[in-house]
């Protein structure tokens, strides 16, 4: 193909074993498979059931993330899994791991994690590749130029028998974000603007790409929590460009090429953007300079505005039920909402800078009584490097609790859950009815307003609490 | 997979947009290591009251949508997460083709290799079956259109492959493992340059 290419496109074309025609989609190779204990037992079972070998386990990477629980072993080695089952699902993956040659990141292993944490962690997510998982936010390692999305357990298998997959191409989209965050606005904020701006079914068919001043001045941690919410605008996988911010956050990283074959890898990660005129099937801009904090006041991610924009009138009775089960009414705003639980973690915002940012708002702070607050890093890793540097103590010292690694109150199957007509303060992605436990109300926020809300009992953002406390 | 040409069955409405794969299938249930047995728990939270019993009120435990076979969902069904428990469950529960007028990728992906008809329609089309429940519908696979009860049509896309593999009954992965020699010379040519 000649004329100017998307990155996507240059992906796209570079992993094709057989181009798609119309009567069959596209072979698409794939770089690298990461596997997690939920959505892999019936694949494995699959393969298991036809004599099949894993194709690659070289290419293969497994966690235990989703049921595993957040508290500690007690003194005997037992971990308090919420169910017989769930503990069955991490043996089995344990076993799968085992018989199939798989490398996994055990409970014993000390870069356990969420799989879309540890994936780039460990320099394994590089540029250039093509990554899926059996789970939609594997949109999180576009962050690095890399194509990657969430397939169902039956693609599982496929990538799992021959590593490749059958795929139709997508279409592009632009999402080109000028000018500048205001101080206080992040990317978390960023994301559910344009989430909210383009809908939660807007980017459906497409991959974004995520583009322009805003974007490159982001660091890598930013631009995973923005890549990790395309899927929420019903993207199949998010895109940025990889430039120096990415080059010198994976260097040295354990997977990642090292010596010569690093500068090799570099120098071939530059050609790695959009061309100059190259089109796009849609593209957006977004001014990055009218972002404020931003928080969810609906059950689904683009139900999504300022944290003191009043919420907005019912459209159609989806939205009505939204507005009933969230217990708010059009015009109130979310700002004041009184807070039950707050969480923070999940591959969106467990990061070392995203512990960092919420700490320096509960620093000489005190979580408001009757308010619960989790703290969950995103992986072993987060938690060792946050641990040195003091921040558990600021989080327990405020009165919150310091957790082992894992998915946890994202997606609640491991007992970490809000009870029914709570209201969540969430630093996840989604605020589906019943996410985090049947019938709790969630909103989504970035780390300083969820730490700002457990300060405050109610929500809350940064700025407007310390305002708060000068005025009292 | 079975072959499936053509299916014949009732509509039942579900409304609502953005119907998420949690509102389907919530995760608490997604510690099964088996794709069987999910029917018990599809759209568990709406369709039982705290004490367990049926939520009258629940438009699938309505009576006229007992048994019903095909569900018209509204705009942007299946969307948010990857996991296939979604199509798992509702094919348990008895659904085999789900009618709206934006379908999620991945949702989408996953129903048709399971065999479960996960059908786009136009937004006029969408509306006539959301006012029409119950009707009986018949849904040609090999002609792609849905015969109406007064014998209309409505026209439907499906992928020429997708299409192909719901009529043979393709297994994916054993056409997928016949690809292997071009695997390979991707794999030589590939690495070679790593
Ligand atoms: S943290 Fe949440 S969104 Fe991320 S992988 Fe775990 S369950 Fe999925």
């Amino acid at each position: 193909m000649s004329g100017p290419r998307t990155l996507f496109d240059k992906l796209w074309d570079s992993h094709q074993v057989v181009p798609e025609t119309a009567e069959a989609p596209a072979v698409l190779y794939i770089d690298l498979h990461l596997v997690h204990e939920v959505t892999s037992p019936q694949a494995f079972a699959e393969l298991g059931a036809r004599g099949l070998k894993l194709r690659r386990p070289d290419r293969t990477l497994a966690t235990l993330d989703h049921s595993t629980p957040t508290l500690p072993a007690s003194g005997d080695g037992r971990r308090p899994y919420a169910t017989p089952e769930a503990e069955a699902q991490v043996a089995r993956l344990q076993a799968n791991c085992r018989q199939f040659g798989v490398e996994l990141h055990d409970w014993d292993s000390d870069a356990r994690g969420i799989v879309h944490v540890i994936g780039p962690e460990l320099g394994a997510t590089q540029p250039g590749m093509t990554i899926v998982c059996g789970d939609s936010h594997t949109s999180t390692h576009g962050a690095f130029g890399a194509l990657a999305f969430g397939i169902g357990t039956t693609e599982v298998g496929h990538v799992m028998a021959t590593q490749c997959l059958l795929q139709r191409k997508p279409k592009s989209f632009a999402i080109h974000v000028d000018g500048e965050l205001p101080a206080g606005v992040g990317a978390k904020d960023l994301v559910l603007h344009i989430i909210a701006t383009i809908g939660v079914g807007g980017g459906t068919g497409h991959v974004l790409e995520f583009r322009g001043p805003a974007i490159e001045k982001l660091s890598m941690e930013a631009r995973m929590t923005v890549c990790n919410m395309a899927i929420e605008a019903g993207a199949r996988a998010g895109l940025i460009a990889p430039d120096q911010t990415t080059f010198d956050w994976l260097e040295g990283r354990p997977r990642a090429p090292q010596g010569a074959a690093w500068a090799r890898a570099v120098s071939a990660w530059k050609s790695l953007r959009s061309d100059e005129g190259a089109r796009y099937d849609r593209e957006v801009r977004i001014d990055a300079s009218k972002v404020r904090p931003t928080v969810t006041y609906g059950t689904h991610p683009g139900m999504a505005a300022a944290i003191d924009a009043p919420v907005p009138a019912a459209t159609n009775a989806q939205e009505k039920r939204a507005l009933d089960y969230m217990h708010l009414k059009a015009g109130q705003t979310m700002a004041g909402q009184p807070v039950d639980v707050v969480f923070i973690g999940s591959c969106t915002n467990s990061r070392l800078p995203d512990l960092r940012a919420a700490a320096a708002v509960l620093r000489g702070r005190r979580v408001a009584d009757g308010v619960r607050m989790l703290v969950v890093p995103g992986s072993e890793s987060v938690r060792r490097a946050a641990e040195a540097e003091g921040l558990h103590e600021v989080f327990t010292a405020a009165g919150a609790e310091w957790r082992v690694p894992g998915c946890s109150m994202c997606i609640a199957m491991n007992g970490d859950l809000a009870q029914p007509g709570q209201l969540v303060v969430s630093t996840s992605n989604r605020n589906f009815e019943g996410r985090q436990g049947k019938g709790a109300r969630t909103v989504l926020a970035s780390p300083e307003t969820a730490a700002a809300s457990a300060v405050a009992g109610r929500v809350s953002d940064a700025a407007s609490l310390a305002a708060e406390e000068q005025a009292a | 997979m079975r072959p499936l040409t053509q299916l014949r069955s009732r509509t039942a409405v579900l409304p609502y947009e953005n119907i998420d794969t949690d509102r389907i299938i919530p995760a608490r249930f997604l510690t099964t290591t088996e794709r069987e047995g999910l029917g018990r728990h599809c759209f568990t939270d709406w369709r039982y009251l705290a004490d367990g019993s049926e939520n009258p009120a629940f438009e699938l435990n309505r009576p006229a949508a007992k048994g019903c076979g095909i569900l018209v969902a509204g705009r942007n069904f299946g969307c948010g997460s990857s996991r296939e428990h979604a199509p798992w469950a509702l094919l348990d529960y008895g659904i085999r083709a789900v009618l709206s007028n934006e379908i999620a990728d991945i949702f989408r992906s996953n129903a048709l290799k399971n065999g479960l008809l996960a059908i786009v329609v136009s937004d006029a089309e969408h509306r006539w079956l959301l006012e029409h429940p119950g009707s009986e519908l018949v849904i040609d696979v090999a002609g792609g259109f849905i015969e109406l009860p007064d014998g209309g049509r409505f026209g439907f896309e499906l992928d020429a492959f997708a299409r192909h593999c719901l009529l043979q009954g393709v297994d994916q992965l054993g056409y997928l493992l016949q690809q292997e020699e071009a695997i390979r010379a991707h794999e030589q040519r590939h690495e070679a340059a790593a």
